[in-house]
Order: C-alpha cells, then structure tokens, then sequence
C-alpha cells in the first residue's frame, strides 16, 4: 500500500505540481515550436510520452546494472545522452517497420525529441533522486503527461487567439511567452495539492 | 590576434546567442532566478564552449562528417561531466543552486551550434575565442535577466538590498512565471527595434527572428533565424553531408519559420 500511495504522489507531483514545462522549462523549444494546432499538439505530445517513459526505463536499466555495478556513475551524462540519442533512432526503426500506423502518427516527431532536454533532463532526475526502475518510469511517464498537458493547452488558446488584434511587436512569440506565463500561474495553484 | 577580437565582439554584441540568436532558452528562464545564478551559469557555459570549441578545432580533420555530431555531442559531454566534478568539489553551492542544468549543458543548443557552424570548419584559435565571445554574450545576458529578475522579485541585486523599504517586491517574477513574462518582454522589444529598422529601409531578415525551434535538432541552412557566417567554407561541406532525417526536419521547421515570419508581419 504505501509503495502504491508513493507512486501516486510522483504521478501527480510531476505532471501537475512541478510540471516539466512551467515549472522547470525543460523542453521549452517544442512546447513553443509546436504549438500551432492541438492536433500536432496532442501527436507532439503522445510521441514525447512513448520516448520519455522507454527513455527512463532503458537509462534506469543501464544505470543499475552497468554504471554502478562497474562504479563508473560519473559517465552516466555521456551514457544517457548516447543511449537516448540511439534509442530514438532504434525506436523510429522499429516503427516504421512494425506498426507503420503509429509510425505515421508519430514518425515527424520522433527525431524532434533525439536532444531535446526533457529527456535528458528526467533520466538525470531519477539518477539524482536515487529513484529505483519501476519508480523511475512511473515518473518519466507523469513528467511526459505534464508536457502534453501543458502543451495541447497552449496550443487550443494560441488558435483562440489566431484572429485577435495584437500590438504588432507582440505578435508571434511575445504572446505566446506571455500566455504560457500565465499557464504558468494557474499551475502554480496545484502547488496546494500536496 | 585582429581576428580574436572580432570574434569576442561577434559573440558579445553582434550575434550575442540569447539576445540577437535566441538560442539556448531552457536555461536562460530556468536559472534566472537571481544575477549570481545567471552570472555562474553563464561562466560554465563559457566554460565548456571555449574548450570544445577547440577540441573540436584541433579533431576537425580526424572527424569524418558522417559521424560529426556523436563526435561533437560525446566531447560536449566530457567537458560537462569534469566541470560538474569540479564544481561538486570547489563550489558546492553553486552546483546545488543550478542542479540538473548543468549536466543539461550537453544539450544547449548555443554549444552545439558553434561547433556546427564555426569550430568544425575554422582553426583553433579563432574557435577559441569564438567560444569565449559567445560564453561571455551569453553571461552577459543570463547576468542582465537575473538583475532584472532579482531587483523586481526580491528588491536585491547580487544580494544585496537596493531598492527603498517603500517597495513591495513582485514575488512571481522571482518564480517560474516572471522568467516567460521577463522573456516576452524581450522578443517583444526585440521585434519592436526591427520594425523601427526595417521602417528606415534597413534589412534586417538575418536577425534572429526568435522561432524558439531547437536549432541543434533543426540543421536548415536556409533558416532566417541563425545567420551563422554565411560565406565560411564549412557550409558547402555541411550542406553535402547533411544526412536525410535532418533534411526533413529541415523542411518542418522551414514552414514554421515561415509561419512565425508571416505573424510578425
């Protein structure tokens, strides 16, 4: 049971109280750059789910059982960055020859997401927060899950405000910037959760 | 040594990474919080830049071009991992205070991108200070956003107390929020100061036009928004060896940039 309430709180103190985004500004640069339509949003999003939660198996995996067992836990930045790096090419591989639906669905997106920090950053997270395996993917999949929730909002205002009227300096990034502080905000609200 | 001092005044003034670029934004908000955090992970970033740079200057004839960025991304990664170790050991509180944006150094895109577009095609030398001047723009800037955020969120600047007793800090702006709402201030007096330009008849296409895209991951020569040394020789052979996949996201982000170009209009 009290394994089972742990988890919960971590699902729901990184993809809501501390969220990737607004909280942390790890993966900023798609969280802006694909924010145009929800539907892109929500693709954007789901890709960035598969890649996190097999990322933070796969690092949690080598960290155990190479890294540490070989005492070498300072590499693990080289190590994770390569391991991601080749990871997403695996992944986008195996897709496209053995679900070339989801592959469709998902491939644009896939290279996107090879450097982005996010990944990076929540492999590190759970090495930092001595995280165990199970924990740590439960926590890259609430940290991915608040990035597709932070960003399929963002993108369902920014196609409200595609006709408003907009100080000329301000249009494109400023307003985005400005709506994504205010997201920021009410998020800050979920800080009373727990 | 003329050519050195070009360079530092490129990186600090005419093509500073995070004013005029808009490259490496994760940590610009995340660490802002206050002028000394911005100010040491400036100084790291400096760090770590200056030395691939010219490691990647000194190996740019060992690398094939094939494999040229897992090259570029392992040596990063080296320099980042021994300047973590010494900053675990010499300044502890700093590396407390910046936590897991310093191992994120690997992926900045300002680092990437200069070893890319300026180290791997030139000398050692001149990468170096490439590396410093662009170190020292971003430092500059991370250390202004900081002041600024620092003064109004917390009425104190390197700590120490500046404004009167009559001035009620605005605490967001020393949280997460305040970093968006410091940038979007930014872009926008950068968009305004173009707009005025280009009112005078002045172009000014080449001048970051902030399209947020990760440009480690974006490798389109034609993008408007980073106007790297155009004419140096390593583009010809970049462009050659650019594998597909970046040719893809090439043309995705090619739409964007457009996109955002036309808002801006």
């Amino acid at each position: 049971m009290e394994n089972v309430k742990e988890l919960l709180l971590i699902l729901i103190g990184s993809s809501l109280v501390s969220n990737v985004v607004l909280s942390q500004f790890l993966g900023l640069c798609p969280f802006l750059g694909v924010s145009k339509k929800t539907n892109t949003a929500a693709g954007m999003g789901t890709a960035v789910i598969f890649v996190i939660t097999l990322a933070s198996a796969v690092a949690g995996v080598i960290y155990k059982y190479v890294l540490q067992r070989f005492h070498v836990e300072y590499l693990r930045t080289i190590v994770f960055i390569l391991v991601i790096a080749a990871l997403v090419q695996f992944v986008e591989m195996f897709l496209r020859k053995a679900m070339p639906a989801l592959y469709e669905a998902l491939g644009v997106y896939l290279p996107l997401i090879t450097t982005n920090c996010a990944v990076l950053g929540v492999a590190i997270t759970n090495v930092q927060k001595e995280y165990g395996i199970l924990t740590g993917i439960v926590n890259g999949f609430a940290t991915a899950a608040g990035f597709t929730i932070a960003i399929v909002i963002l993108a369902g205002i920014r196609e409200k405000l595609e006709y408003n009227d907009i100080p000329e300096s301000f249009r494109g990034m400023p307003l985005v910037l400005l709506t994504a502080g205010l997201m920021a905000i009410a998020f800050c609200g979920f800080s009373g959760l727990l | 040594m003329n050519r050195a001092g070009e360079r530092l005044y490129n990186g600090l003034v005419k093509e500073n990474p995070t004013f005029v670029l808009m490259l490496g934004m994760c940590p610009t908000l995340a660490v802002t919080t206050s002028a000394m955090n911005g100010l040491g992970m400036g100084l790291t970033t400096m760090v770590v830049l200056a030395l691939s740079n010219l490691i990647i200057s000194l190996m740019r004839n060992i690398i094939p071009n094939r494999v040229r960025i897992p090259a570029f991304i392992v040596i990063i990664a080296s320099f980042v991992t021994a300047v973590q170790l010494l900053l675990e050991a010499y300044i502890p509180s700093l590396n407390k205070s910046l936590g897991v944006y310093i191992p994120l150094i690997v992926v900045n895109c300002i680092i990437l991108g200069r070893a890319e577009s300026y180290a791997y095609s030139n000398p050692p030398v001149p990468s170096l200070f490439d590396g410093i001047g662009m170190g020292l723009g971003f430092t500059f800037a991370l250390t202004c956003i900081g002041a600024v955020r620092e003064i109004i969120g917390a009425g104190e600047l390197f700590g120490y107390g500046l404004m009167p007793d009559s001035f009620e800090p605005v605490r967001i702006f020393g949280q997460a929020p305040g970093a968006f709402f410091v940038l979007a201030a930014l872009v926008a007096l950068q968009n305004y100061i173009k707009n005025v330009r280009k009112k005078k008849g002045k172009s000014y296409e080449k001048i970051g036009s902030g399209c947020a895209q990760d440009c480690a991951n974006c490798g389109d020569m034609n993008c408007k928004s980073r106007f790297y040394d155009t004419d140096s020789a390593g583009k010809k052979s970049m462009a050659e060896g650019s594998p597909k996949k970046q040719e893809t996201k090439a043309g995705k982000s090619d739409e964007k940039t457009q996109d955002t170009e036309k808002e801006e209009r």
